[in-house]
């Protein structure tokens, strides 16, 4: 019997020559990330007299949630990272180049069948590329960055087979909240993904990461796609290394495997205060939204800005709206100031922050108050996530988002729509 | 660590999140400020939660961020430990991490109502309702998780790793 791309890499990274799901070993780490929670592995780690790190080559520093510093206190514990990046002799310091998932990504660090732990929850977005990453906290990190290992159970794999032909409109993100709603957020709790399937081929890198980066909101470790040529040509520009295609054998064993046809899937609307509340647009009713928000490690990418300014060309924002954007990356900014996008987005009346986290994670900037109601591109509405927890957050596609801000409610995009795009 | 827990449960439902646990823009303030908020969604509780008090709780406690504040917190407060149905994984390894007992135990949701006594065998992972004279079957955890448990977290684990490195 063959082996799931989790238990390939796993068994790899425990030099093993085979695991099966299940099973518990010690996986030595190909890469380790870490945005602000770095400052608190750095004082844990000089606590313990840890003055060198296991392999400071493997190791990515990122800030990204907080940049530019919006307080003092943030300000200092940049500075400290920036010491202690100095300190431990950590190359491979991204500075502010965008949400740590983006750069990571951009960078050519996310390589096929890596094995790659991160501070954040988000980390599971490298599986698009067909690497074994998910998210641990700053105990563990520490633990990782001082001994280049980790304990891990071997997950066992659900498969969501995409298939059919999805209707103008319809982007990635449609897919993956459809997903949460009809399997819940459960559904791979414990568990890695594998999406594959002809839509999965289909997708540009771009939508398969905001698939694998909401696989955290299917309870997921690790979320897979194929490592296929379209990786490796994304790649090509941007490693030394020599990526090479990267995927489960054709025998291995799943727990299930679901199959999931677009041809008909709506735009889809999560409602307050869970991303598994999903409903098609049309049921969501006459819902004023007071904010509308473009970005973030699911849907900041140039793709999904360059949907929105498709929509927003040559229409303004409903004056009773603000239209935030966040462009995931120093790189996207510069990529959508060149194609335009930010001068249509200018135009329409929205307002563009500095590229990273933005107002996601709601302690940075762009908050709400209570009562106020935010449509999100990002993955997750817990109640309070943006700010007040009297605050509504309803999540959806750039192309949702980008329509709710020009009529100022929540708006099914396909009537400002022209082109078949599958995103 | 005690292996064996005693205490009176609060009783929280099904997807309860990291950010209601920790929420973001509480992380960088002082503990008298960040506890206030600790589970907001229902606000007695920060308030009136004792040392030792035990919650029990539905699917997927925890779901969401990486934040480790969020058991943290919890261990802050004093309590004793989390009996739930499932666990968003990544909180789940960040309370082996700091020694903060969560316990798997599928029907304990049921078996439970706020307010009753339970005790609980973190080593065998044996729940009881003293309230209600009910015994239901959690998931042990392994040895490692124990090991990492019973040196109080994985940091002393891991002091112990390194001194054992300069000495031999
Ligand atoms: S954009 Fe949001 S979800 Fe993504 S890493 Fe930043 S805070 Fe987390």
């Amino acid at each position: 019997m063959g082996m799931t791309m989790a238990e390939k890499v796993l068994a790899r990274a425990s030099g093993q020559k085979r695991v099966k799901a299940g099973q518990y070993v010690t996986a030595s780490v190909d890469r380790m990330m870490a945005h602000e929670a770095f400052a608190s592995c750095f004082i844990t780690l000089k606590r313990l007299g840890v003055n060198k790190l296991y392999d400071p080559d493997r190791v990515v520093i990122i800030l990204d949630h907080y940049f530019p510093a919006p307080t003092v206190r943030m300000a200092q514990g940049h500075k400290l990272i920036r010491q202690a990046v100095e300190e431990f002799g950590i190359k491979n310091f991204l500075g502010h180049a965008g949400i740590c998932h983006q750069a990571m990504v951009e960078g050519g660090h996310v390589l096929p069948g890596r094995l790659i732990l991160a501070t954040d929850s988000h980390t599971t977005t490298y599986g698009a590329l067909g690497a074994a990453s998910a998210g641990i906290g700053v105990t563990e990190m520490s633990y990782v960055l001082a001994t280049g290992e980790l304990w891990m159970q071997v997950p066992p794999t659900i498969r969501f087979d995409l298939t059919g032909k999805p209707v103008p409109g319809i982007m990635s993100k449609d897919i993956v909240l459809y997903i949460a709603g009809e399997f819940s957020t459960e559904i791979a709790q414990y568990r890695a993904i594998e999406f594959t399937g002809e839509v999965a081929k289909r997708m540009s890198l771009a939508s398969r990461m905001t698939l694998s980066n909401m696989g955290v909101e299917l309870g997921a470790k690790f979320a897979f796609f194929e490592a296929d040529e379209k990786t490796i040509d994304y790649l090509k520009e941007r490693t030394t290394e020599t990526p090479s295609r990267f995927g489960p054998d054709p025998d291995a064993e799943y727990e299930t495997e679901h199959s999931v046809d677009i041809t008909a899937l709506e735009p889809q609307v999560a409602v307050p205060h869970n991303p598994g509340n999903v409903k098609p647009v049309s049921e969501i009713g006459d819902q004023p939204v007071d904010q509308a928000f473009l970005g973030s490690c699911t849907n900041g990418r140039l793709e999904d800005l360059a949907v929105a300014a498709q929509i927003l060309k040559g229409r303004r924002v409903n004056p009773g709206t603000r239209l935030l954007v966040t462009p995931a990356s120093q790189k996207v900014m510069l990529d959508a100031t060149r194609a335009g996008y930010v001068e249509t987005f200018l135009e329409a009346g929205a307002h563009i922050t500095p590229a990273g986290c933005g107002p996601c994670p709601g302690g940075h900037m762009g908050l709400l108050a209570s009562d106020e109601v935010c449509i999100s591109s990002t993955n997750r509405n817990f109640r309070g996530r943006m700010g007040s927890p009297e605050s509504q957050l309803f999540l959806g596609s750039p192309a949702t988002v980008a329509a709710s801000a020009i009529t100022g409610r929540i708006t099914d995009p396909r009537q400002f729509w022209s082109e078949t795009t599958l995103s | 660590m005690d292996m064996l827990i005693k205490g009176r449960v609060w009783k929280f439902g099904h997807n309860v999140d990291t950010d209601v646990m920790a929420p973001w823009n509480s992380l960088t303030e002082p503990w008298e400020e960040r506890r206030k908020v600790i589970l907001h969604i229902r606000p007695e509780f920060a308030q009136e939660a004792k040392p030792g008090d035990i919650i029990v709780a539905g699917r997927n406690w925890g779901c969401g961020s990486s934040r480790e504040n969020a058991p943290e917190n919890l261990k802050n407060l004093g309590i004793g430990a989390v009996v739930a149905e499932t666990y968003g994984r990544i909180y789940f390894r960040n309370s082996v991490a700091i020694a903060f007992p969560n316990i798997v135990c599928p029907g304990v949701h049921e078996a439970f109502e706020e307010g009753d006594e339970m005790e609980l065998d973190l080593k065998t992972a044996r729940v009881r309702n003293l309230t209600r004279d009910i015994e239901i079957s959690g998931q042990p955890y392994t040895s490692e998780m124990l090991n990492i448990l019973e040196k109080g977290g994985l940091l002393n684990v891991l002091k112990e790793r390194l001194s054992n490195e300069v000495g031999g």
